[in-house]
């Protein structure tokens, strides 16, 4: 218990020390995000309504302490400043629209592709030198091929040659949106595709990985002990081998989950999927600092809480880390 | 302590020793790109009811990969590719292990025999608690048995051994060297077996903690009964406890024989430079003469008797000629040609003989 009180003590300074970088950035830059918007409209504004767009930016003057009070201030009720690409809507209501998608598409795929490949990978180390492990290798042929090309290619071929798959969106703009059957189901079928695109570009990782420490682990004693007390193959495959090799590949797992919140920029690309990872896009190619900033400290944020939450689940799966030290 | 005999002997003997497993012919190579390794070559021995067979050899003798061998643990690249070893059950007709169907196997496995592995840090499942490793092979093997009846029997194994049954919750790491080595006793405790084979059991821990060890498994082998082959590279441990004594060398069985007979009038020289690499704690002092050179490369072995180019006995006759185990004294046998002396050519050494040590 005290570890966990330890690490969530380094995670808070730590997410304090990613929000001041967050309000530092911008402003060791020249120019501010207002100036930006008096250039994007060429001049043409009042300068009444400067003033009150330097308020809502949070850029009201005063000195840098009093700026870093505001903004914290601000933070703590979730106000991010306002979207220039969205003007004038708020920076955490464009990334609250976004977020569902992201970790709806890109999470749940994550999450799959550790399930099949870890699944894969403990097989194939307990079948090592079968025709099943000397496959493997081929599957590293999907993480060398670049990742959009991959993704353009399963378009070619399910979405526009076969017609099986829609081939853009996030549901089908027929359906009327909210929690219905029909638009339930239109989502999930939009989501088939981009799904399969990452968990197939991903899955080599998770397969080889599992795999390596897989073979590591069946060479242990414990393993040999439980196959002479005469133990079914499931259970020490299982129980006493993968049990130990998942061990170390928790960490990758909860790094890969907090790097969901980023969203995966190209599918969302490929697929116009309107994820974070379009909208960080949007973000980089209009300048609009606001936004930019709310993603990347959110998406800080959420790779600080994978953290932790694979601090908590070593702690939960290793009783080695529970001894005080 | 009755000196123990074994089956081939017709003498003075009141048991006639039974066995519980006879190894027959058995090999076992490491197949390599080139050429295979004899880790194990033809060796033929018989571990008696109730008995404790120490099994000593240098590291590389093949004595762990014999054992092994018999648990049919062994992985690739090693490969049996010879011989049987036969179980006798109590009152029923020999079976051969090598044999077995993966589900005959998994039910002889632990019920018939267990083993306890060299580093019990290594061999106890680091996330399981020790009373769920008893557990779950009492589960493997007795369904009929209740969660409650398990438990129970899981504390009573531990106390057993002397472990407290708070222990039952703990995990093996927050066991000290000791006491993991105990419950690993324990748990090959679990299914009262006939025989438990123990792959250098205390080789880990310090001497005091050995020898109380040691001490519990002699108990513990007289209050159950089981047969144990012990195996280790320290010879002297074996004399102190062991009923019988195989020693192996380069793959091969060198000298086997009861302990005190082993002792008295080792009849094999590498047996022989063994004891006298050790000094005694007790008795007149003495010149440690040790062995010279070093373990063979099971590779590339020596013509004839591996042993002959460290000999002290050897003649020109070793490097030719491979010799056979042959019965040196009652239930002792040695391979080497110096017993043989129309080969040898020459009367057998004192040293190996005991001619004049009063047998």
């Amino acid at each position: 218990m005290r570890y966990l009180l330890r690490r969530l003590g380094f995670y808070l300074i730590t997410a304090w020390a990613a929000i001041t970088i967050n309000f530092l950035i911008p402003r060791l830059m020249p120019g501010d995000p207002v100036d930006l918007m008096v250039a994007r409209m060429n001049g043409q504004i009042d300068p009444d309504a400067i003033e009150s767009m330097k308020k809502s930016f949070g850029l009201t003057g005063g000195s840098i302490w009093s700026q870093y009070w505001d903004y914290l201030g601000n933070l703590l009720h979730g106000e991010l400043g306002r979207s220039i690409t969205f003007y004038p809507t708020h920076v955490s209501s464009v990334i609250g629209g976004a977020l569902p998608w992201t970790i709806g598409l890109v999470g749940i795929a994550t999450i799959i592709s550790y399930l099949i490949g870890t699944t894969l990978g403990v097989v194939a180390a307990w079948r090592r030198g079968t025709w099943l492990d000397s496959i493997l290798p081929t599957t590293t042929f999907l993480q060398a091929v670049p990742y959009f090309w991959v993704a353009l290619a399963l378009v070619m071929v399910f979405g526009v040659s076969l017609s099986w798959l829609p081939v853009s969106g996030a549901y089908s703009l027929s359906v009327t949106t909210g929690f219905n059957g029909e638009f339930v189901g239109s989502v999930l079928y939009h989501a088939i595709l981009p799904a399969i695109t990452i968990v197939v570009a991903s899955i080599a990782d998770r397969v080889m990985g599992m795999r390596n420490v897989m073979v590591t682990t069946l060479g242990e004693d414990y393993v040999t002990m439980a196959e002479a007390k005469g133990l079914t193959s499931r259970r020490v495959m299982w129980r006493y081998a993968a049990r130990n090799a998942i061990l170390p590949n928790i960490t990758s797992f909860s790094l890969s989950l907090g790097f969901v919140v980023g969203g995966s920029v190209l599918t969302e690309i490929v697929f116009s999927y309107p994820g974070i990872g379009s909208v960080l896009l949007k973000a980089v190619e209009n300048e609009d600092f606001p936004l930019m900033q709310g993603i990347f400290l959110i998406i800080s944020l959420a790779v600080l809480a994978a953290n932790l939450l694979a601090d908590i689940a070593y702690v939960a799966l290793d009783p080695r880390t529970r001894q005080e030290a | 302590m009755t000196e123990p005999e074994t089956g081939t002997t017709t003498g003075t003997s009141t048991v006639a020793a039974e066995p519980v497993l006879s190894m027959r012919g058995l090999s076992v190579d490491y197949l390599t790109d080139t050429s295979p390794v004899h880790a194990v070559d033809d060796v033929t021995l018989e571990l008696h009811r109730g008995e404790i067979l120490g099994l000593a050899g240098e590291s590389g003798s093949g004595k762990s990969t014999l054992a092994n061998a018999v648990a049919r643990l062994l992985k690739p690249p090693a490969l049996v590719t010879a011989g049987e070893v036969l179980y006798h059950p109590a009152g029923g007709g020999p079976v051969d292990v090598l044999r077995m169907s993966p589900k005959a196997l998994r039910k002889f496995r632990w019920r018939e025999l267990s083993v306890v592995f060299q580093s019990a840090m290594n061999s106890l499942n680091p996330v399981s608690t020790v009373g769920a490793q008893i557990d779950d092979t009492l589960r493997a093997h007795d369904t009929t048995l209740t969660a409650a009846q398990r438990r129970e029997r899981a504390v009573e194994l531990l106390r057993r051994v002397g472990i407290s049954a708070d222990r039952v919750r703990s995990y093996p790491h927050e066991l000290s060297g000791g006491m993991r080595q105990r419950a690993a006793i324990a748990i090959a405790l679990a299914l009262n077996p006939e025989i438990i084979i123990m792959d250098e059991p205390t080789t880990a821990l310090d001497v005091v903690v050995q020898r109380d060890i040691l001490r519990e498994i002699s108990a513990l082998r007289r209050e159950y009964g089981f047969a144990v082959v012990f195996i280790t590279h320290d010879l002297s441990l074996l004399l102190s406890m062991a009923d019988r004594i195989a020693v192996m060398y380069a793959g091969q069985l060198v000298e086997v024989g009861a302990a005190r007979d082993v002792h008295d009038v080792p009849s094999h020289p590498y047996t022989h430079g063994l004891l006298h690499s050790f000094p005694k704690l007790r008795g007149p002092r003495e010149e440690l003469l040790g062995i010279p050179g070093t373990p063979p490369d099971l590779r590339d072995l020596p013509p004839g008797c591996p042993f002959h180019p460290r000999c002290r006995f050897a003649v020109d006759a070793c490097a030719e000629l491979t010799p056979a185990l042959l019965e040196v004294h009652s239930g002792q046998y040695a391979a080497c040609l110096a017993h043989d002396p129309a080969s040898y050519g020459a009367p057998v050494p004192t040293e190996l003989s005991g001619e004049g040590s009063g047998r």
